[in-house]
């Protein structure tokens, strides 16, 4: 029993240390975006690497949820004569949900973990070390940037995955379920307010810091070759679906 | 210039070093010998504040750098340029791009400067014309040398090489031993160097130092260290088989 509860104990605190780790990463990437130099080009690269090279698969994700969302909702509602509700399901579950969620995991297996093994190969193959030792502050450097791409790209991600999710619950219903043109778009608009569409923008930015902030982390913090990479990578994934999915809960409970 | 006082460090309950004291002199290059894994790297960086000791010291012209606030440490370390094992350069740049990093961040020179210094410092380790290429392009001496041009684009006071011949082949090796030589000759650096490669210390150390079982267990000149009495010591330079140190624990 005792060694039971030498387990937890030891589980426990090794849990609160990564989050304490965690946190004090966070807190210096937020100074370091705030502190000269300002670091503009790297930025915008990071833009580039977290917000377009994601472009494609974000775009295929919402527009296929938004039609297989259709085609669904379509086949319960039938049921009870509300196929004209499909609109405002498709929208709502867009916006509130599925757009800045799925946007988020499809991020974290592009981008978070091509962050982890950036950063987990330079930190075993020393380059991080290099840039400690010429006077440069590698988490200004290298994670300042990434926090700061993936805080503003995952809103704009999110919201395309929305128009695109939206517009194909649009295609799929109209041309294919046969739905009135008309009464869809009016269906889609009527129920769907600003605080709808704020919501999912807010939650994608959370998403953003934490898809960032946990590749630099476990990148960061990576050890023992090739091996260390590897699992500094997955355990990126891993984490930020976990965080992502508990923080999307408790966002929505809390503030929506 | 550079001293280390009484430095201790574990790692998860392992003791790699037990009291370390070592004094490095205003443009003296100094090279410390060890067998693999006794902590040699673990040393070095201690100097750069990479990390930090458990217990003791650690003092830069008589400054402790543990009581330095962070933009001390960074004006510190301006000072210093270090030459990693396997060079460390920044894969996602150029070769030119790596050389004049350190100019870029910390200078005002404009790119055409800073242009002209990387080329003068590729020239200066006898690679000419190849700003443009990849470090995955390069071989593991031009890596070396490339990784030497980096750490002297800032004209340090203090260079610090980690095990610099180390996988080199023998004329590449001695390629690097030259321009240590010449960094001290030309700049007037101080050095410290750790290897084990002991042709290449005895051609490059003003003294040597030998860390064994985590502490320093003897300084000297490369004639003192050749014909001491040291047993351990003596195991070592000669490279033999049978005595104290294959008994012992650290190798």
């Amino acid at each position: 029993m005792r060694k039971i509860l030498e387990k937890i104990g030891e589980q426990f605190s090794r849990l609160l240390a990564e989050a304490g780790r965690l946190s004090i990463l966070f807190g210096q990437a937020v100074v370091g975006i705030f502190s000269p130099p300002f670091r503009l080009e790297e930025s915008l690269l990071q833009m580039e690497e977290v917000g377009v090279h994601s472009l494609s698969v974000t775009l295929i994700t919402g527009a296929f949820t938004g039609m297989v969302l259709a085609l669904q909702t379509y086949i319960g509602f039938k049921r009870f004569n509300a196929e004209s509700l499909v609109g405002t399901v498709v929208a709502l579950s867009m916006t509130r949900e599925l757009g800045p969620v799925l946007t988020g995991l499809v991020v974290a297996a592009r981008a978070g973990s091509s962050i982890a093994a950036e950063l987990g190969t330079m930190r075993v193959t020393e380059q991080i070390d290099a840039l400690t030792t010429m006077a440069v502050n590698p988490i200004e450097y290298l994670v300042s940037p990434r926090l700061l791409a993936g805080l503003v790209m995952l809103p704009l991600l999110t919201a395309l995955a929305n128009i695109m999710g939206i517009t194909g619950g649009y295609l799929v219903s109209v041309y294919i379920l046969g739905a009135n043109s008309l009464v869809y778009i009016r269906r889609t608009f009527d129920y769907l307010t600003y605080q709808d569409i704020y919501s999912g923008i807010f939650k994608a930015a959370v998403f953003g810091v934490i898809i960032t902030v946990v590749g630099c982390y476990k990148g960061f913090y990576a050890e023992g070759g090739a091996h260390g990479v590897g699992r500094a990578t997955t355990g990126a994934v891993v984490m930020s679906y976990m965080l992502i999915i508990i923080s999307n809960y408790i966002i929505t409970a809390l503030f929506f | 210039m550079i001293q280390l006082i009484d430095i201790h460090k574990s790692f998860r309950n392992k003791q790699v070093l037990k009291g370390v004291n070592l004094e490095i002199k205003r443009g003296e290059s100094m090279v410390v010998i060890g067998g693999s894994g006794c902590g040699k790297s673990v040393l070095m960086k201690h100097i750069m504040g990479l990390i930090w000791p458990d217990r003791g010291r650690v003092l830069i012209e008589g400054r402790d750098i543990a009581s330095c606030s962070r933009w001390e440490l960074k004006e510190i370390r301006k000072k210093f340029g270090m030459l990693f094992q396997g060079a460390a350069l920044f894969d996602s740049m150029t070769v030119g791009q790596n050389v004049g990093f350190g100019l870029k961040e910390h200078t005002s020179l404009s790119k055409e400067e800073i242009r002209k210094r990387v080329q003068e410092k590729l020239q200066m380790v006898g690679l000419p014309g190849i700003e443009d290429l990849r470090p995955d392009e390069l071989s593991g001496g031009m890596k070396k040398r490339v990784g030497l041009a980096r750490a002297i684009a800032m004209e340090p006071e203090i260079l610090l090489y980690d095990e610099p011949t180390t996988g080199l082949d023998p004329i590449m090796a001695d390629v690097i031993n030259e321009l240590i030589i010449r960094m001290k000759e030309v700049y007037k650096v101080t050095s410290l160097t750790i290897t084990h490669d002991m042709k290449s210390a005895y051609k490059i150390a003003d003294r040597i130092g030998m860390l064994y079982d985590g502490r320093i267990i003897e300084v000297g000149t490369p004639e003192e260290i050749q014909n001491t009495q040291n047993p351990i010591v003596r195991q070592f330079i000669t490279g033999s088989a049978k005595g104290p140190i294959t008994e012992g624990a650290c190798l």
